[in-house]
C-alpha cells in the first residue's frame, strides 16, 4: 500500500508532463485500436464464415458461370446436406456512390444455410411469397429509410435493366459479426428475366453453396464436388467458405500489412516517449533512490517505484484511450459502413490495447530501473550534495 | 565507557578513487575506535577524505582494503545486499540536505525506514511519532517537506535517522545548509541523542562551532588522520 501510495505521489510531481505522456499514450491506444478493428473489419467476412459451409465456382473465374444442373449432381455427393446458389448482382441504387452487396439467391435452402441471418417468420413468409419481394439488412433500412413494402429499382450494371423489387423482409444478425447491409431477392426472378431478354445467360449461376453434414468432411467433400466437374465445359473450384473469402483479402494483403505495421510504428513511437518520460523522471530521482538505499531499501523496492510508475502512467493512458475507442469507433462505422459493414471493436482488439500499453510501460522502465539500480549510492548522493 | 570494545573499529584502511589511468588515494593506512555513546566529529579541508571515510563506516562505499567492525559486525566483508539489511537496522543517516522525500509528510519521512522491520501499523506509528516527539515536530507530521523550514526539515531527517534505533549516526555537514539559529538547534538535538539517548554519532562538519560539541575531533588531512584535543579549536 506504502509504495502504491509513493508511486501514485510521484506521478503527480511533474503534472503537465505526466499529463502530456498520458495524453500521448491515450492517443496512441485510440489509434492503435482503430487501426486494429479496421484489420478486424477487414477480415469480418472471413471471422463471420462458417466451417460447414463451402463455396463452389466456375474454376477459372468467379466471373464465369456454373449451370443451374450441377444442383442436383452436387447433392447428390456423399457429405452434401444442403445446396443453395445464387448470383451477385451487383445492382445500383439511385447512385453509384450508394453501394452495397446484392444478391439473387435460391432464397429457401440459402436462409437455411445462413442461420444467423435472423428474419422474423411472417415477413420471411412474405418474401418467400412474392418473386419479387427482397430481404435487406436492419443497418441498410435505416440507411436508406426503407420500410416493409416500399418499392425500389435497383439499376443493374451485369444485368441491364431497371429492375423493381418490394422489400418484404428486413433481417438482422444474430450477433455483431454479421453484416447487415446485403440485401437479397429471388434469383427465379433474375432468371425468368433474363430468359426473356438475354435467353443464353438464363439457367446460369454464379456461385452454389453447400452445406456440408460434418465439417470435418469438408475438405473431402469439396474435392469431391470438383472431381465431378472434371473435363467438363465448366469446372469448378470448390473451397470453404473461408478460403473463399480469405482470396478476396489476399487482393488487398499489402494495404492490411501497411496498416498492420503503421499499428505497430504507432506503438514504438509511443514507447520511444513513456522511455524519454521514464528516464527523465528517474534521472531527476537518482538522489532519492540512494536516500531509500542508504536506508536499507533493496533494488527491487526501486524497480518496484519506477515500473510501477511507468505502469501507472501507460496504464491510465491505455483506459483513457479504450473508452474512446468505443465512440469513434461508432463513428467510423457510421462514416464507413459503405466499405465496412462491420466495424466493431472486438474484445481481441481491447486486449491487444492492454497487451500494448504494458509493453510500453514495461520496455519504457526497463533502462531507468537498470540505471537507478546500479548507481552507486555515494555518487548519487554526491550529486544532490 | 573505557572498558568495553569500541563499537566501531577501523584498521588499516585504505581507499582510493580512479579517474580515467590516474589513481587517486583518498584514504591512506586509517585505523581509528570510536566508543559507544561517543560524539565524534570529522573535520579538515575540501577533498581530504572525511566523507568518504563516513560513507565506509557507514557500509555505502567499499574500501580498497583494511577492515571496518561495527558492533563486532565486519561490513568490509558484507556483500550489497547484506549490507543493505545491515544499514537498515545499524545505521541512521543525517544529510546536509535533508534528503527527505518531498511527497511524503513528515510522518511518512520518518514511518519510511520501519517499512523494512516486522513492525505492525501500530507499532509503527507509535515509534514515529516518539520520534517526532523527541524532535519537537509532533505537531507538524502531517506537514510536507516543502512547509518546514530548513532547521525544521533537518529535525525530520534526524527523527528518520533515529526511529529504527540505530547503532551509529552518521550525519554529513548537518549544520551545512542552516542558519546559525536553526544550526544551533540541532547540534543541540544531536548532543541530547548522544547523553540523552547514548547514541554514537559520527559527524563530517566544516563548521568548528558545530565540531566544539563533540567529545572527539579527528582531522583528516590528504587522507592521513590526525587526532586533536578539544582546545585545539
Amino acid at each position: 500500500m506504502y509504495i502504491l501510495k509513493i508511486i501514485s505521489k510521484n506521478t503527480l510531481r511533474h503534472k503537465l508532463r505526466t499529463f502530456l505522456t498520458i495524453l500521448g499514450i491515450t492517443i496512441a491506444i485510440l489509434a492503435f485500436g482503430l487501426l486494429r478493428t479496421l484489420i478486424s473489419a477487414w477480415y469480418s467476412g472471413v471471422e463471420a464464415s462458417s466451417a460447414s459451409r463451402l463455396v463452389t465456382r466456375n474454376s477459372i473465374s468467379l466471373v464465369f458461370p456454373l449451370p443451374l444442373s450441377y444442383k442436383e449432381k452436387i447433392r447428390q455427393i456423399e457429405g452434401v446436406k444442403l445446396v443453395s446458389y445464387g448470383n451477385w448482382f451487383g445492382g445500383i441504387y439511385i447512385d453509384e456512390k450508394n453501394f452495397f452487396a446484392n444478391y439473387a439467391v435460391e432464397p429457401k435452402i440459402y436462409l437455411d444455410l445462413y442461420p444467423e441471418i435472423i428474419i422474423p417468420p411472417d415477413q420471411k413468409m412474405a418474401f418467400y411469397r412474392d418473386r419479387k419481394g427482397a430481404v435487406a439488412g436492419r443497418k441498410l433500412i435505416a440507411k436508406y429509410g426503407w420500410k416493409l413494402g416500399d418499392s425500389i429499382i435497383l439499376k443493374g450494371t451485369i444485368f441491364p435493366g431497371n429492375w423493381e423489387f418490394v422489400i418484404r423482409a428486413i433481417y438482422y444478425g444474430r450477433d455483431k459479426t454479421v453484416d447487415e447491409t446485403a440485401f437479397f431477392f429471388h434469383w427465379d426472378y433474375l432468371n425468368e428475366n433474363m430468359k426473356k431478354t438475354a435467353p443464353l445467360r438464363a439457367d446460369q449461376v454464379g456461385f452454389y453453396m453447400i452445406g456440408v453434414t460434418n465439417p470435418h468432411i469438408a475438405a473431402e467433400v469439396a474435392v469431391a464436388v470438383d472431381k465431378t466437374f472434371k473435363n467438363s465445359l465448366a469446372e469448378t473450384l470448390t473451397e470453404t467458405e473461408k478460403a473463399f473469402q480469405l482470396s478476396f483479402i489476399s487482393m488487398t494483403e499489402a494495404i492490411v500489412i501497411a496498416i498492420q505495421l503503421v499499428s505497430l510504428v504507432v506503438i514504438v513511437i509511443i514507447m520511444a516517449v513513456v522511455a524519454n518520460t521514464m528516464a527523465m523522471t528517474a534521472r531527476e530521482r537518482f538522489g532519492e533512490y540512494a536516500v531509500f538505499k542508504t536506508m536499507g531499501f533493496r533494488g527491487w523496492h526501486i524497480a518496484g517505484m519506477i515500473f510501477g510508475e511507468s505502469l501507472l502512467i501507460t496504464m491510465v493512458g491505455c483506459a483513457v484511450g479504450i473508452t474512446l475507442t468505443f465512440p469513434v469507433a461508432h463513428i467510423f462505422a457510421t462514416e464507413l459502413s459503405t466499405y465496412f459493414p462491420v466495424f466493431n471493436v472486438t474484445t481481441k482488439t481491447i486486449c491487444l490495447d492492454i497487451a500494448a500499453a504494458l509493453i510500453v510501460g514495461v520496455v519504457a522502465a526497463l533502462f531507468p530501473t537498470y540505471r537507478a539500480i546500479r548507481i552507486r549510492i555515494a555518487d548519487s548522493l554526491r550529486r544532490i550534495g | 565507557m573505557g572498558s568495553k570494545a569500541p563499537i566501531v573499529e577501523i584498521r588499516n584502511l585504505y581507499k582510493s578513487y580512479h579517474r580515467g589511468n590516474q589513481i587517486l588515494p583518498v584514504l591512506n593506512d586509517i585505523t581509528l575506535d570510536i566508543d559507544e555513546g561517543e560524539f565524534l566529529a570529522l573535520m579538515g579541508p575540501s577533498g581530504s577524505g572525511k566523507t568518504t571515510l563516513l560513507n565506509l563506516i557507514a557500509g555505502i562505499d567499499k574500501a580498497d582494503s583494511g577492515t571496518i567492525k561495527v558492533s563486532g559486525v565486519e561490513i568490509t566483508s558484507l556483500s550489497e545486499t547484506e549490507l543493505a539489511l545491515w544499514r537498515a537496522t545499524n545505521v541512521g543517516f543525517i544529510f546536509q540536505f535533508y534528503n527527505l522525500i518531498p511527497v511524503l509528510t513528515a510522518f511518512e519521512n520518518v514511518e519510511l525506514p520501519l517499512l523494512l522491520t516486522s513492525l505492525s501499523r501500530k507499532e509503527r506509528r507509535e515509534h514515529a511519532e516518539m520520534a517526532l516527539r523527541v524532535v519537537n515536530l509532533y505537531d507538524r507530521m502531517e506537514h510536507y517537506p516543502g512547509q518546514l523550514s530548513g532547521g525544521q526539515q533537518q529535525r525530520v531527517a534526524i527523527a528518520r535517522a533515529v526511529v529504527p534505533d540505530p547503532t551509529i549516526l552518521v550525519a554529513d555537514e548537518p549544520t551545512g545548509d542552516l542558519d546559525r539559529v536553526s544550526a544551533m538547534e540541532i547540534l543541540d538535538l544531536m548532543e541530547r541523542l548522544v547523553h540523552g539517548f547514548g547514541k554514537t554519532i559520527i559527524m563530517v562538519t566544516h563548521d568548528p562551532r558545530a565540531a566544539k560539541m563533540a567529545h572527539i575531533i579527528k582531522h583528516l588531512d590528504k587522507g592521513v588522520l590526525n587526532v586533536y584535543p578539544q582546545n585545539h579549536l
